[in-house]
């Protein structure tokens, strides 16, 4: 399983290195919802301050949707996925390299998000420890989840409307907890910030195992 | 053959349905419309005002039976959905509740929304405010949406049951950690009140809402065993359609060809 997710990571990330969507349109496309989210609190800097960690989990979200669509459709086309369920690797091992490729492109877009609320939304970046705790957990959520659910809307005629509407409620937990875990990093909020990391992995936990035991029936199912 | 006659053909040779109503049925929603009005009677004349709430405490009488038949809708659908997951268990009726279920759950959680956002206007001065119960409710709502738009996406009997299936089992676990991420985040909302000892409600307040509890269980019940019928009777209308439009194309050949019986007439 293990040796499968590398080999599925490796082909999903050299597709990206070569294709460079992500690069080209995702982080683009999030640095402008960060530039709208300004136009939508007209400058006021002490809000927008307060609001950076929600901001940039919302962010995030929307991106890591464009990230699971993407990454199951370079499967769609040319029935790919035909292959990839031919080829004998485990469904498990699919997953998890699928799950580490998104991962792997959300925690580089973070880093990349970061320094724009630094520069657009004026935040002192604090809690070094906790900002990556959390963020690489909800990284794995994010990844986990949109990658389950993208697989099952894969071969759906409607998947670009409905996985937004079948993944944006299932990561409404990730959003709330990763934001207040990153208010109290910032030093935005005086709760603990620590325990929200238990919700951030159970979450994970979640997806990750439910991804792993059910991938080949939501591969087959649709 | 005509539409008509595949019907009652089909009919004869399985337990097939008629409509989604029986004689039980039928009683069963004539119980729960007269447990509504005797819900409605006492809730507005015969029930008293209350000293802190006063008018307003009679959204006690539907808000509470409304927003349990919600958890309920949902139980059930996530009690099928194990169950058709369960290999020994697998059966289309498993699926059928889980989908009755989920239906009539998404419209109880709708009006629980609804009925919550009135009181909320009455007794805390907003229509909508952030606290844990709330904001789950309202992400329970989506997530049944959700869940309801990927059945009517998937075509395949078998893969919409596999799929919804593990959709529904997952979404149960998310609702578990939204629960905890809800609750620690904030709660203004009031605390279990009846299923307790030494309940905060008293007399006749007492008696009209355990009297909601039993019209809404009873409405909630009829929807059900509607929604899970409807559910046989769609089933059917595929067979049967699918059946009839074989036989159209095969007498439509036959009129080309002349007497040809069907067995020679190829199907396509």
């Amino acid at each position: 399983m293990w040796r499968d997710a590398v080999l599925v990571a490796a082909k999903d990330l050299r597709i990206e290195a070569r294709a460079k969507v992500a690069l080209n349109q995702v982080v683009p496309y999030a640095l402008v919802v960060l530039l709208l989210f300004g136009f939508a609190f007209d400058q006021d800097r002490p809000l927008l301050v307060q609001a950076a960690p929600g901001l940039f989990w919302l962010a995030v979200l929307f991106s890591g949707l464009l990230a699971a669509q993407r990454s199951f459709s370079i499967e769609a086309s040319d029935a790919a996925i035909d292959g990839l369920r031919l080829s004998g690797l485990e469904p498990a091992g699919i997953f998890l390299g699928k799950a580490v490729a998104v991962g792997a492109q959300l925690v580089a877009l973070e880093v990349l998000l970061t320094g724009g609320i630094v520069v657009l939304f004026h935040t002192e970046l604090t809690g070094a420890g906790l900002l990556v705790a959390s963020a690489l957990l909800s990284t794995a959520g994010v990844a986990a989840a949109g990658v389950a659910y993208g697989a099952l809307s894969m071969g759906l005629r409607v998947r670009e409307t409905l996985l937004p509407l079948l993944l944006a409620p299932v990561l409404a937990p990730v959003v709330l907890a990763a934001t207040e875990a990153w208010r109290a990093a910032l030093r935005l909020s005086t709760g603990d910030g620590w325990r929200w990391l238990g919700l951030l992995g159970c979450f994970a936990a979640i997806y990750l195992a439910g991804g792993v035991l059910s991938f080949g029936a939501l591969m087959e199912g649709t | 053959m005509k539409y008509t006659e595949v019907t009652s053909s089909t009919r004869a040779s399985s337990s097939a349905l008629a409509s989604s109503y029986t004689r039980a049925t039928r009683v069963l929603g004539w119980a729960a419309l007269a447990a509504l009005a005797l819900n409605t009677w006492w809730g507005l004349w015969l029930s008293p005002p209350d000293v802190v709430q006063g008018q307003f405490v009679r959204m006690l009488y539907v808000h509470p039976a409304v927003a349990t038949m919600c958890y309920a809708g949902f139980g059930i659908c996530a009690l099928g959905s194990a169950a058709w997951l369960w290999p020994r268990l697998r059966s289309p009726r498993w699926d059928r509740l889980a989908v009755a279920g989920a239906e009539v759950g998404a419209v109880f959680c709708a009006a629980t929304l609804f009925t919550g956002s009135i009181w909320g206007r009455a007794s805390w001065g907003v229509w909508w405010t952030w606290d844990a119960r709330l904001t789950l409710t309202a992400v329970l709502f989506a997530l049944s949406l959700g869940y309801l738009a990927l059945r009517r996406a998937v075509d395949n009997p078998e893969s919409r049951a596999m799929v919804s299936s593990i959709v529904a089992m997952l979404m149960a676990l998310t609702v578990v950690v939204d629960h905890y991420a809800t609750s620690w985040w904030v709660t203004l909302h009031q605390n279990t009140t009846l299923f307790k000892v030494g309940p905060t409600v008293h007399g006749w307040q007492l008696a009209t809402m355990l009297v909601s509890f039993v019209a809404f269980g009873l409405v909630f019940a009829w929807m059900v065993v509607h929604r899970y019928r409807l559910e046989v009777l769609e089933e059917q209308y595929e067979a049967v359609g699918l059946q009839s439009a074989l036989e159209a194309r095969r007498s439509e050949v036959q009129g080309l060809t002349g007497a040809r019986s069907p067995a020679e007439v190829p199907v396509r």
